[in-house]
């Protein structure tokens, strides 16, 4: 390496040459590679890494990454109708504030002294989401929804000492594809089938495959299709008389007017919570949320860290510990409940920061211009020659429309859109092919008249 | 008044704001902000909306969240990230194996603010996205040059997730040769708890070798403990310890002879950027965590990459969809047709916005930066090892002479022995003077009253310099005065929490509602146990 020129890089201060050979000579090595005489010489790398040449100033590298950046097309500029688990929403501008904030976003794993303050918003957070879900106890945040789903039904495994677990064939497929992986090789997935009418889960089906070796009852609600499953009370009796538990996936955003999964029988609520003020970033905005009542049955399964309040030796102070930490992999290595690790913290305090500026009244009045917004759209696009909605189900921000009728693919429609600037709907055919040609829309409340309007004439185009 | 200049320690006490749980900020009728309505002739049209949800699906009391003006709020998360020592704030070099470097700021605000990622749908149609493709397309060449593998998934979202989806893949490729028999795995008391845990939700059966008296695992207990059940080895190199194995290509030979693959745990490779490659010493999977080795924040515990490599035989159990470049058309795709993939182990396709700072930072400093990188590393770590072996208290156990790669497992077992101050109480007292608290060791802890320490590029000379200065100020005090250290913290935003282990049902408050539940439990009881105490009398 001496042959090339001599570069002092902001972000590696001891490249100073000086300092450099200063520390070297402290050290008693002679040479940089004295440092690594430890590892032998045939592992060593003998060649230069072939990385391409380092743009080493800022104004250049940022230009650079912008300008890659720019060869997208963003969802500010054109008016998008894509959801199917994460959807673009009002992201209020103290969210972002906070969640920009240096303390926060390059805290780590400090102790509750020094990190007090991140604990604490921890804490609130799970406490807020506590409110919205009517439940008591959750641990910090997971991965995302896939992995809430998944361990969730871990959990109401090892709950039951049961091996099985049932689940709707109308749930999202990505967090489908996650169970998929996650629950092997312990736990078998029974797939129950949607009503083709309703769009609802088929309870004659369901209740055949719910037996004395089903450990949940799974469901999403609002389902994929963006349909509320009206039938959720007795699904969840239907689970507890035959001793599983009730697993429900729920959208946060929906719980202003939807009531939690817990009032209406679910053991274990789980969910994404990308939908509180966090912006999509092409799906790293997303995070993921378990809940159960306070029973140290569900308690002790729970396998991230919990965060739990506490008083410190000045009467009156609030502190911090942990909670059950040997349940963890932390405290247990493979003896832990499955396996925990980073996951979505800074995603965390921002959807605390979103739960208390919105209150109870900002969270209803979001869920119903939710609700008015999805309708709107779904009755206008209906009355279009060639459109029908799929399923006459009430649903909550999302819908399936279907272009049978009109002879044309959904590809060939969304292509249209796009030219006039609009990301049509997620493209059904290839997932659920017994759906013919149709897309699940998603209507959230940012959407106004105009850009619905907008849609419609552009789709009357397309047709 | 600047640090002093002899001393180098600062009079320092962190904000303290005897900040309110939220909850108790609530003013009934407040609002924090407003949200859209619907235009009038929308909500003419649709009507009664709500009155379409059933009946007992409909929320019947709004959720108890408190009602609180912006600016309070504000204040209020302003205030909790003023209690927080980020790694912005100060010497942070107490995350032994996973000290976080710098991030600069340029990634940060190009990855948070720029509308080409943060706007982005992640189910948008492929070329409404090439520049994103671009950038996971080109930062995966990155990794394959700097590891020697063929092929990287960026789906898990930390390096725990990285070793668990190493072991389904492990699963999946010995499934699909009929070799079922292969039910355990090997994994290093020192390697980190995931490379057991991960394996062990995938099913496999963990066996755990520990270190001999100079730290290393011994080679013929490895070989002892192969077998033909034996499915994958999941280590690190160095291990926490920092020494380097130098038989490393010794195991994996043996590994392999076994018919087991073999995972390298690589989420810090700081210390070894273009100075050795885990390919090239036989490995078959390996992982580098990007938010320790390639620059991103941290984000108070994710979101994360665990960057996960492997090599050509392994890459079609891979999650999907992988990234890939369709050279005809001189576009990226989305590759979903993948017939023997594991599937996923998380939605969509990971944490976008790490890529992008990822891939900024390895093109701010080419070859030549990442072996600076290396060497600054391994070079701040043995220097600061030098200074805090003058320090009383101090041991450093294992391998005594040999040189260490980015981090050291160090001891207070002396200090312990001589004053009865241990490693936890040490911890504490640093947040007194302005640094975070130092990482011990993961449990159970081999070495007794640890503390693992890793200043990595990011830190200068006399930046180590004042950490060293701290922990010579706490030793003396400790030999002066025990006491005064065991009750530390005085200047840190709490004082000491008596039992920070909370296991018994009833200290268990998660939420804040538990909370109170909890207090009123404990309080009826007290006054149920009052009453009782009156009545006998």
């Amino acid at each position: 390496m001496s042959k090339e020129r001599t570069i002092v890089f902001p972000y590696v201060p001891n490249s100073v040459p000086s300092v450099k050979a200063e520390m070297l000579k402290e050290v008693n090595a002679k040479d940089e590679m004295e440092l690594y005489n430890e590892i032998p010489e045939h592992l060593r790398f003998k060649r230069k890494l072939k990385l391409p040449e380092p743009i080493l100033d800022e104004y250049d590298i940022r230009r650079h990454v912008e300008g890659l950046l720019e060869k997208n097309k963003n969802c500010k500029e054109y008016l998008n109708f894509l959801g199917a688990g994460c959807a673009q929403h009002f992201v209020p501008a103290v969210c972002d504030e906070i969640n920009g904030r240096g303390e926060f976003l390059t805290a780590y794993v400090g102790e509750s002294y020094a990190d007090h303050g991140k604990w604490q918003a921890l804490f609130e957070y799970c406490s807020l989401m506590g409110e919205l879900l009517d439940m008591d106890v959750l641990s910090v945040p997971l991965y995302d929804g896939g992995q809430a789903a998944a361990t969730s039904i871990r959990m109401a495994s090892r709950i039951t000492g049961r091996n099985e677990v049932v689940v709707p064939r109308s749930m999202n497929p990505e967090v489908r594809m996650v169970l998929g992986n996650y629950l092997k090789p312990d736990i078998t997935i029974k797939d129950v089938d949607f009503d083709p009418r309703s769009g609802l889960i088929d309870s004659k089906d369901l209740n055949s495959k719910v037996s004395a070796k089903t450990a949940a009852v799974f469901l999403e609600n609002p389902n994929y299709f963006g349909c509320l499953e009206s039938q959720a009370s007795e699904i969840g009796k239907l689970a507890r008389e035959r001793g599983a538990e009730f697993v429900v996936y729920c959208d946060p955003i929906s719980l202003g007017v939807l009531a939690p999964p817990s009032q209406y029988g679910a053991t274990i609520a789980c969910g994404e919570y990308h939908t509180l003020g966090i912006p999509m970033v092409a799906g790293g905005g997303v995070g993921g949320f378990i809940a159960t009542k306070d029973d140290m049955k569900y308690v002790r399964e729970f396998k991230d860290l919990m965060f739990g309040i506490t008083e410190t030796n000045t009467p009156g102070e609030y502190g911090f510990g942990e909670v059950l930490f040997e349940r963890t992999s932390y405290g247990s290595r493979e003896k832990g409940k499955e396996f925990t690790g980073t996951s979505t913290g800074i995603w965390a305090i921002t959807a605390g920061v979103y739960l208390s500026l919105m209150g109870p009244k900002g969270m209803k009045e979001t869920g119903t211009t939710i609700m008015q917004m999805s309708h709107f759209a779904a009755r206008e696009l209906a009355k279009l020659k060639g459109i029908s909605l799929k399923f006459k189900t009430p649903f909550f921000k999302e819908f399936v429309l279907n272009f049978d009728k009109s002879g044309k693919k959904v590809s060939k429609i969304n292509k249209m859109l796009l030219k006039n600037g609009i990301i049509g709907g997620k493209d059904l055919s290839r997932d659920f092919p017994k759906l013919g040609q149709s897309a699940l829309y998603c209507v959230t409340e940012i959407k106004t008249e105009d850009d619905i309007q907008k849609l419609v004439e552009a789709l009357k185009e397309a047709l | 008044m600047p640090r002093d200049e002899k001393t180098l320690l600062r009079k320092f006490h962190e904000a303290k704001w005897d900040e309110q749980i939220i909850f108790e900020m609530s003013v009934p009728g407040e609002r924090g902000i407003l949200v859209r309505e619907v235009e009038p002739s929308v909500s003419k049209k649709v009507g009664e909306v709500l009155d379409s949800i059933p009946l007992a699906l409909r929320r019947k009391s709004p959720p108890k969240l408190p009602e609180i003006n912006q600016m309070r709020v504000m204040r209020h998360f302003l205030h909790l990230s003023q209690e927080t020592m980020g790694a912005d704030l100060t010497i942070d070099i107490s995350e032994g194996t996973c000290t976080m470097k710098y991030s600069p700021k340029v990634q940060e605000h190009v990855a948070a603010r720029h509308p080409g990622i943060r706007e982005i749908h992640p189910l948008q149609p492929a070329e409404t996205i090439q520049g994103t493709l671009e950038i996971i397309y080109k930062l995966e060449q990155f990794l394959k040059e700097i590891s020697g593998m063929d092929k990287f998934s960026f789906q898990p979202g930390g390096g725990a997730q990285a070793a668990y989806t190493a072991a389904s893949v492990i699963r999946a490729y010995h499934a699909s040769r009929g070799d079922t028999d292969r039910t355990e795995t090997i994994t290093t008391m020192f390697s980190h708890p995931c490379d057991a845990a991960g394996p062990a939700t995938a099913g496999f059966k963990v066996v755990t070798l520990m270190p001999n008296e100079e730290g290393y695992v011994d080679v013929d207990a490895f070989k002892a403990a192969l077998s033909d059940r034996t499915a994958a080895i999941f280590i690190t190199n160095p291990e926490d310890t920092g020494i380097y194995n130098p038989r490393i290509d010794e195991f994996v030979r043996a590994a392999h002879k076994a018919g087991a693959l073999c995972y390298y745990d690589q989420a810090n490779a700081n210390g070894m950027l273009g100075i050795t490659r885990a390919r090239d010493a036989g490995f078959d999977l390996c992982h580098f965590n990007l938010h320790k080795t390639f620059s991103v924040p941290h984000g108070s515990m994710g979101g994360a990459v665990g960057a996960l490599g492997c090599t050509n035989d392994i890459a079609k159990y891979f999650p999907v969809p992988r990234v890939e470049f369709d050279r005809k058309k001189k576009a990226y795709f989305l590759d979903y047709d993948a017939p023997e993939s594991i599937g996923k182990v998380r939605t969509f396709m990971g944490n976008v916005q790490s890529l992008v700072k990822s891939y900024t930072w390895i093109m701010q400093h080419g070859a030549q930066g990442l072996h600076e990188v290396a060497v600054c590393s391994v070079l701040n770590n043995q220097y600061m090892l030098k200074k805090l072996n003058e320090i009383p208290g101090v041991v450093v156990r294992y391998a005594p002479g040999k040189r260490r790669l980015e981090q050291v497992r160090y001891s207070w077992e002396k200090l312990k022995a001589d004053t009865g101050v241990g490693t936890d109480d040490v911890m504490r007292r640093m947040a007194d003077f302005g640094l975070q608290h130092y990482w011990t060791s993961h449990h159970p802890w081999v070495v007794p009253e640890p503390f693992t320490l890793e200043p990595c590029e990011s830190y200068s000379k006399d930046d180590i310099d004042e950490y060293v200065a701290v922990f010579r100020q706490i030793s003396k005090e400790a030999y002066e005065n025990p006491e005064f250290v065991k009750n530390a913290p005085y200047n840190s935003v709490v004082h000491k929490v008596p039992n920070p282990s909370i296991d018994e049902p009833e200290r268990i408050a998660v939420t804040w509602r538990q909370y109170l539940k909890k207090k009123e439990k404990a309080r009826e009881g007290l006054a149920t146990r009052q009453l009782t105490v009156e009545k006998t009398h």
